[in-house]
C-alpha cells in the first residue's frame, strides 16, 4: 500500500482526456448512428468527470461549500438525457424513411 | 482499476460490430464512472448518474436498438471511409492535452492540492443550498431552464417518433 | 476465547453502521449474513406463496413432500439445478449469459443500505433512498438484454412490456418517496436527509410514523407506492410480461434451470427489497409500535418479549399440526418432522427470550415483521386481482399514479411549510390577480 501513488487531479484530467479522446474517435470514424450517439454519451462523461474533479479541488481551497462542478455535473447529465432522447427520436424517424442506420447513407439533402 | 475498467468499456464501445455489446460496454462505464463519482466524495452526482444514465438513458438506447432492424447492418463495414482522418484528429487533440498537462510554466506544479478535509456527510445539502436556498442559490434559474429543456425534448422525442402527426 | 466474546460484544455496542466505521470485517459479515437472510426468506417465500395461494382458493397447497410441503422448496431448487441448460440456437451467447447476473446483481445490491436496526446496516450511505431507487432501476437494463439475447419474438415483447412497465412506476415511486423526503426536514435542524437510518430516526424525533403524518397525505404516498412497488417488481396484478396464460413466460420464456431460478431469486429478492424502502420509509423502519407515547422499561419490555411470543406461537401452531396429522404408519415421518421442526421453532423462541439476545434482535424482528406483512400483501394481490392489460396497466401508472404523486408532493410541500403559506402563497397570489383585474379595468 506504500507504492501506491497519491491520486490527484491531474489524474482525474488526464482519464477525462483520455475518454474524452476514445469519443471523439467513435464519432469520427464509426458509420452507425446509434454507436455515433453512444461516443457523444462518452465525451459528455469525460466533461462531467473533469467537472466533478476540478470541484473537488475548488472545495480543497474555497471550503466545503464549493460544489458548482457537481452541480454543473447534474446539469450536464440532464442535458445528455434531453439530446439522447431527440437523437433517438430523429433516428427512429430517419430510419422509417430510409432503413439504414448508417451515417454515410444520411445524403438526401445532397445535390 | 476503476480508471482501467472505464478505458477497456470506452474502447469496447467504439470498437464493437454488435450495438447490443457496444451499449453494455457503456453501461459499464457508466457505472465505473458512479464509482468514481464515488471517491471523488460526489455521492449525489453518483446516485444521478446511476439513476438517469444508467437506468434511463442506456434502457433508452437499447430499447431503439432493439426497434431498429440492425441484423443487415452487422454485415456491413462498420468503419467510416475516412477512419485515418479521425485518428489523426483525435491523436493531434491528444498532444493537445499532453502539452496542456505537462507544461510548467516557471517551475509551478498543475493543481496543488488544497486543504481536502471535507467528509460526505452533508453533500446532498451543500448541493441543495445551492440550487434552492433563497438568499445563496446561484443555480435556481438554470434549474427552471433545465426543467423547461426536458419539456422541449419530449415534446420533440415524441414528435419525431410519432408515425403520423 | 473469552477475548473473541469481548470484541463481538464491543462490536455489537458500537454506535455506527461498518460501513460509517470503515471496518472490512464486520462489514463483510454483514453482508454474509444479509446474503444467507434473504435466500431462507426467498425459500420461505416460496412456500408460503403457494400454501397462502392455495388456502385462499380453498385448497391445500403442496403436502406431500415434507410435513405440510415444508420440503417443497427445496425439491424445486434441486429440479432447477438438476435441469438441461438450454440456449437458443441464434442467440448472443454473451448477453444471454450476463443478463440473469444483471438482473440479481440489481437485486441484491440494494440492500447494502437497507437499515435493520439503528446501527445494523451494511453501510449508511448519505444518498440511501437514492441509490435504492437507482439501483432497482439497473434491473431493467437485465430484462432488456434477456428479452433481446433470447433471439425470439415472445420473449423480447415480453421484455419490452416489462421494462416499459417498471420505467413507468418508476417515476411514480420517485414521486412517493420524494412527498417523504419532505417531511424528514421538520426536525429541529431543518434539514432533511436521503439516508435510511436518518429517514428512520427522523420518525423517531417527530413521534409519529409517515404514514400517519399529515394525514391523509400520508397514506395516499404510501399507497400511490404500494401500488406502484408491486407494478415495479412484476407482480401480480401487473405481471402480463410473465403470465403463463399471456405470453408464454415472457422474457424468461428461453430460460431453463439454474437460469430461471437466478431470475426467480432477483423477483422476490426485489420484491423484498421495495416492501423494505415502503416499511423504512411510511411504517417507521425498525421502531416498535408507539415507540414515543408508550415509553419506559416496564413497555419496553413488554414489547421486546415480541419477538420470542411469535416463535413459541409457531411452534406451537407446529405442534398442533402433529397432533392433527393422520394416525397411518405411512405418515410417520411425516409427523416426526413435523414435530421436530416444531421443536426447532420453540427452542429460537425460547432463546429469544433470554435478555441479551432480546435487547438486541428488537429491532431486527420489528422490521422483518413489517417486510412480511408486506409479503403476505403481495401474495394476497396475487389471488386477489385480475390481471390488468397492458394499455389499462401503462394508463393507470401515467394517467392515474403519476398526476396524483405530483399533486400529492404539491400538497405535502404546502402543509409542511404551513406557516408560511399564508404570506409567501397566498398573499402574493392574490395581489397578482387584484394587479389582473386593475389592469383589466383600465383598459375599459
Amino acid at each position: 500500500m506504500d507504492a501506491m501513488l497519491h491520486i490527484t487531479t491531474l489524474h482525474y484530467l488526464v482519464l477525462g482526456a483520455a475518454l474524452f479522446l476514445l469519443g471523439v474517435i467513435g464519432v469520427l470514424t464509426r458509420r452507425n448512428v446509434v454507436i455515433v450517439l453512444m461516443s457523444i454519451e462518452l465525451i459528455l462523461n469525460a466533461v462531467n468527470l473533469n467537472l466533478v474533479a476540478f470541484s473537488r479541488y475548488w472545495q480543497g481551497i474555497h471550503g466545503p461549500g464549493a460544489l458548482h462542478g457537481q452541480v454543473f455535473a447534474i446539469f450536464v447529465i440532464t442535458d445528455a438525457a434531453a439530446e439522447a432522447a431527440v437523437g433517438l427520436g430523429i433516428l427512429i424517424a430517419f430510419f422509417r424513411n430510409k432503413e439504414t442506420v448508417n451515417v454515410d447513407e444520411v445524403n438526401l439533402l445532397k445535390w | 482499476m476503476l480508471a482501467a475498467t472505464m478505458i477497456i468499456g470506452g474502447v469496447l464501445v467504439i470498437t464493437r460490430k454488435n450495438a447490443v455489446h457496444s451499449a453494455m460496454a457503456l453501461i459499464t462505464t457508466l457505472l465505473a464512472q458512479a464509482a468514481l463519482y464515488l471517491m471523488l466524495y460526489a455521492p449525489f452526482v453518483a446516485g444521478v448518474q446511476i439513476i438517469l444514465y444508467a437506468g434511463g438513458i442506456m434502457v433508452l438506447f437499447l430499447f431503439v436498438i432493439m426497434l431498429i432492424n440492425l441484423e443487415r447492418n452487422m454485415k456491413e463495414r462498420q468503419f467510416n471511409k475516412q477512419w485515418l482522418v479521425g485518428i489523426v484528429a483525435a491523436a493531434a487533440l491528444g498532444g493537445l492535452f499532453i502539452a496542456v498537462y505537462t507544461t510548467t510554466t516557471r517551475g509551478k506544479v498543475l493543481f496543488p492540492e488544497g486543504r481536502m478535509t471535507y467528509g460526505e456527510s452533508q453533500n446532498t445539502q451543500a448541493i441543495a443550498g445551492l440550487l434552492f436556498d433563497r438568499g445563496a442559490g446561484q443555480y435556481m434559474f438554470a434549474f427552471e431552464i433545465a426543467s423547461l429543456l426536458l419539456l422541449v425534448a419530449i415534446i420533440g422525442a415524441v414528435v419525431m417518433a410519432k408515425k403520423r402527426i | 476465547m473469552h477475548d473473541l466474546i469481548l470484541y463481538i460484544q464491543s462490536y455489537l455496542d458500537s454506535d455506527r453502521t461498518p460501513g460509517g466505521a470503515g471496518n472490512i470485517f464486520w462489514a463483510t459479515v454483514y453482508i454474509l449474513l444479509v446474503f444467507g437472510g434473504l435466500s431462507v426468506a426467498v425459500i420461505a417465500m416460496n412456500w408460503l406463496e403457494r400454501k397462502i395461494l392455495a388456502h385462499m382458493q380453498v385448497r391445500l397447497g403442496p403436502m406431500r413432500v415434507g410435513p405440510h410441503g415444508l420440503l417443497q422448496p427445496i425439491a424445486d431448487a434441486i429440479k432447477l439445478l438438476l435441469k438441461e441448460d438450454i440456449i437458443p440456437a441464434e442467440a448472443d451467447k454473451i448477453v444471454f449469459w450476463i443478463a440473469p447476473f444483471i438482473v440479481v446483481l440489481a437485486a441484491f445490491t440494494v440492500f447494502v443500505v437497507v437499515p435493520f436496526g439503528p446501527t445494523h446496516a451494511i453501510t449508511d450511505m448519505n444518498i440511501g433512498i437514492l441509490f435504492m431507487l437507482g439501483v432497482s432501476s439497473l434491473s431493467v437494463l437485465g430484462i432488456v438484454t434477456a428479452g433481446w439475447a433470447s433471439n425470439s419474438h415472445y420473449p423480447l415483447i415480453g421484455a419490452l412490456r416489462s421494462s416499459a412497465q417498471m420505467v413507468s412506476y418508476e417515476v411514480a415511486m420517485g414521486l412517493a418517496v420524494l412527498s417523504v423526503i419532505l417531511m424528514t426536514s421538520l426536525n429541529a435542524t431543518g434539514t432533511g436527509t436521503l439516508s435510511m437510518i436518518g429517514i428512520v430516526q427522523a420518525q423517531l424525533a417527530q413521534g409519529e410514523w409517515f404514514i400517519f403524518k399529515f394525514f391523509p397525505l400520508g397514506l395516499i404516498g404510501f399507497v400511490i407506492f404500494a401500488i406502484a412497488m408491486v407494478a415495479e417488481t412484476n407482480r401480480a396484478p401487473f405481471d402480463l410480461p410473465e403470465a403463463e396464460s399471456e405470453l408464454t413466460a415472457g422474457f424468461h420464456t428461453e430460460y431453463s434451470g439454474f437460469r430461471w431460478s437466478l431470475f426467480f431469486l432477483a423477483e422476490y429478492s426485489a420484491m423484498i427489497a421495495v416492501s423494505s424502502i415502503a416499511v423504512t420509509l411510511w411504517l417507521g423502519g425498525w421502531l416498535r409500535p408507539f415507540p414515543n407515547a408508550l415509553s419506559g422499561p416496564t413497555w419496553e419490555l413488554v414489547f421486546s418479549l415480541f419477538p420470542g411470543i411469535t416463535f413459541v406461537l409457531l411452534a406451537l401452531m407446529c405442534f398442533y399440526n402433529t397432533a392433527r396429522m393422520p394416525k397411518h404408519p405411512l405418515f410417520k415421518i411425516q409427523t416426526i418432522g413435523l414435530a421436530g421442526f416444531g421443536v426447532v421453532l420453540g427452542v429460537i423462541g425460547l432463546l429469544l427470550f433470554l435478555t441479551p439476545v432480546r435487547v438486541r434482535v428488537t429491532d431486527i424482528f420489528w422490521f422483518a415483521a413489517k417486510v412480511a406483512g408486506f409479503m403476505y400483501l403481495y401474495i394476497w394481490y396475487r389471488g386477489t386481482f385480475p390481471r390488468y392489460r397492458f394499455d389499462q396497466l401503462m394508463k393507470v401508472g401515467w394517467k392515474v399514479l403519476l398526476p396524483t404523486g405530483l399533486t400529492l408532493l404539491i400538497c405535502t410541500a404546502v402543509w409542511a411549510m404551513r406557516s408560511d403559506v399564508w404570506f409567501e402563497v397566498i398573499v402574493p397570489l392574490w395581489h397578482y390577480f387584484v394587479g389582473i383585474l386593475h389592469w383589466l379595468v383600465s383598459l375599459l
